[in-house]
């Protein structure tokens, strides 16, 4: 995995709660055996109609979205089935990060699994990012903050562990492998 | 020693490595469930990786999600009744299982079905366990006492290579639950009512534990139906202590173990219930016992009322988009909207004593033409046992239609779905906008309250049939 030090991007504001991975990924394209190539399904519902045109009035198709790596989505963020395609077909799509003011377990645990970190944010802070949609921001996760334009620096928080694979393109699995004799131990002495 | 709840009893003894600042705790994985469609690219990444599945025992493993609920014997007849990518996805399973020498429960097998009926049914799932699957109502299994959980596909590489997790220890949250159900009122009414109440985001960060006399209560189906859909409120994990009924559902069953084994592991399980004194980071009560039929209205399943009750009104965009997705209306009662498909099934309701109460709303009566019953068995046994009770003969008396087991018209990946602006009144567990299908609108209710909507066509209390 690529090393991450920090993100600097316009967002795209998405303000609904509660923000499924269904909506994110629909089941019907959960039929594929690789990780790639789900970022043309990316909010599939909500970015086509049945006929498969894009809607116009969904931000995604928005030419000011165009090139934009950081969501900010509603409260509860991710919230709903396991599926890891959730954060592959963001990061296919060219998302870097999510922000919200509360993003679901699983789906937090995936994302920092792939790359694209959660950014879980005061409400007056995501107030203000809601209000400025396209605003430029950094998502720095040596100091753990986001930069706002206007000069604020908006601690978040992120587990140790995950920060320090990100930054260094480090496979959690590695940890893991590593145990191997702790691992065995147990084993040994469980009953 | 100071007093543990069931949790962290169950968390301390699988620890392999403690947590610290710098790195979340080891936990060893007793039962991995593997399916299909979560774990393709973990077995790929075991390839690139050179790495062997490390206790192929430890695996239980089937097809159910993007499985056809129509009959197939072999793999051949897939590519009539499957899409493609459905069908290349099945095959791949099956493959995968074979190269890395994992059991696989697959169409051949009189003990396929959905992971989260399969575990429980075949005495895999055992109190005081770690259980994991690439699937979020794996919390189901928490109905035993095991700290079961969802994860995704890079865990599911993670715990074939090696039988563990990397994982920050969740809070604790204690819900206490009280009262006597009244006749009509069911386990899915007790967790629709628990998710109003506490929100979909409320157990976030959170292990539950559901304690209480109305938990005690519950039959083992019951509870599993309750800890399925803990996720449903944002916790991944939903815990019950396992008493007698849950040794009494467990003796016999052909993964349980037995004789002097039996006696040794029932030893160990009287051990953990939480230890008087045990400390909940937070807690909330309910009463159950005026609780009514629920119906959700809106889009997730907090959007839940009684069936008793009018659709609220709130002055909010996301409440507002949906009402509009869903076509109904605030201030009135959902009690009497036509529906156009009724699913009972899935792994929330699709066991035997789901069928069974579904069966006595049917019995004697006909569903509309103009109305679509689906009646989907969790797995081969709930079939087979609902058969021999002649349960099947009542679902087709009635104008339905009786399927081979699988997760079907929950999750619309497997050929069953439902169509563009239709309702369903539905016994799974998620109303998001599309689940059931692009454009498909869900009413969530027991199978009772569902039954009763097939065979009168209209969202109906289901208490209005009962003998």
């Amino acid at each position: 995995m690529e090393a991450i030090a920090r993100i600097t991007s316009r967002t795209v504001v998405l303000p609904i709660e509660d923000i499924d991975t269904d909506q994110i990924i629909p089941a019907r394209f959960l039929t594929t055996t690789t990780r790639q190539g789900l970022g043309e399904r990316l909010f599939a519902d909500w970015r086509y109609d049945a006929d498969g045109n894009r809607r116009a009035d969904f931000v995604l198709n928005q030419p000011e979205s165009a090139g934009a790596g950081i969501l900010v989505g509603g409260n509860n963020f991710g919230c709903g089935s396991s599926r890891e395609h959730a954060p592959w077909a963001l990061v296919d799509y060219g998302f870097r990060a999510v922000i919200s003011t509360e993003i679901a377990d699983i789906f937090r645990s995936n994302s920092l699994k792939n790359g694209l970190i959660p950014v879980i944010v005061d409400a007056a802070t995501h107030e203000w990012l809601i209000a400025h949609p396209g605003a430029e921001v950094t998502v720095d996760l040596a100091s753990r903050t986001l930069d706002l334009p206007d000069g604020r620096n908006v601690e978040f928080p992120i587990d140790g562990f995950s920060r320090y694979c990100l930054m260094n393109g480090l496979d959690e699995l590695g940890f893991l492998l590593e145990n191997a004799s702790a691992i065995r131990e147990f084993e040994q002495r469980a009953p | 020693m100071t007093a543990r709840s069931l949790f962290e009893k169950v968390w301390d003894a699988h620890v392999v490595a403690p947590e610290s600042e710098d790195r979340p705790a080891m936990l060893y994985v007793d039962l991995h469930l593997v399916h299909e469609v979560t774990s393709p690219q973990a077995f790929d990444m075991l390839r690139e990786k050179g790495l062997e599945v490390r206790r192929p025992d430890l695996c239980l493993a089937t097809l159910d999600h993007s499985t056809p609920t129509v009959p197939v014997t072999s793999l051949k007849d897939l590519e009539v009744v499957s899409e493609p990518a459905a069908a290349r996805q099945l095959i791949q399973m099956e493959k995968n299982c074979k190269e890395f020498g994992i059991e696989l429960h697959g169409f051949a097998s009189d003990r396929r079905g959905i992971v989260h009926v399969i575990g429980p049914e075949l005495g895999a799932t055992q109190p005081g366990k770690t259980i994991v699957c690439g699937d979020s109502h794996t919390s189901t299994h928490g109905a035993f006492g095991a700290l079961a959980f969802g994860i995704g596909t890079t865990e599911v590489g993670h715990a074939l290579a090696t039988q563990c997790l990397l994982q920050r220890r969740p809070r604790t949250f204690a819900i206490n639950l009280e009262g006597t159900l009244r006749p009509g009122v069911t386990a899915k009414d007790i967790i629709l009512r628990i998710i109003g109440t506490i929100g979909v985001g409320g157990g976030t960060g959170h292990a539950i534990e559901y304690r209480g006399s109305a938990i005690a209560g519950l039959s083992m189906e019951e509870r599993m139906t309750v800890c399925n859909m803990s996720i449903e409120a944002g916790a991944r994990a939903g815990m019950i202590a396992p008493d007698d009924t849950t040794y009494e559902y467990m003796a016999g069953r052909p993964l349980a173990p037995d004789g002097a084994d039996w006696d040794r592991a029932l030893a160990h399980w009287r051990t953990l219930p939480g230890d008087a004194g045990a400390r909940y980071d937070k807690s909330v009560d309910i009463d159950v016992s005026e609780l009514a039929p629920m119906v959700t209205f809106g889009t997730n399943p907090g959007m839940v009322i009684s069936i008793d009750d009018a659709v609220p009104d709130q002055d909010d965009p996301a409440f507002r988009k949906a009402l509009s997705y869903m076509q109904i209306e605030a201030g009135k009662p959902l009690s009497g909207q036509p529906v156009n498909v009724v699913f009972i099934g899935s792994c929330t309701n699709g066991r035997l004593s789901d069928i069974r109460q579904a069966a006595s709303v049917l019995e004697g009566r006909r569903v509309p033409d103009d109305v679509r019953l689906l009646v989907v068995p969790g797995s081969e046994r709930v079939k087979r046992d609902a058969e021999a009770q002649g349960l099947h003969e009542i679902v087709l008396a009635a104008g339905g239609e009786w399927r081979e087991p699988g997760c079907s018209m929950c999750i619309a990946m497997n050929g069953d779905r439902v169509t563009r602006g239709q309702l369903a009144v539905s016994t799974s567990n998620r109303n998001f906008e599309g689940r059931q299908g692009s454009g498909a609108r869900t009413i969530l209710a027991s199978p009772l309250t569902a039954a009763a909507a097939a065979v009168t066509g209209v969202v109906t209390d289901p208490r209005t049939l009962l003998s």
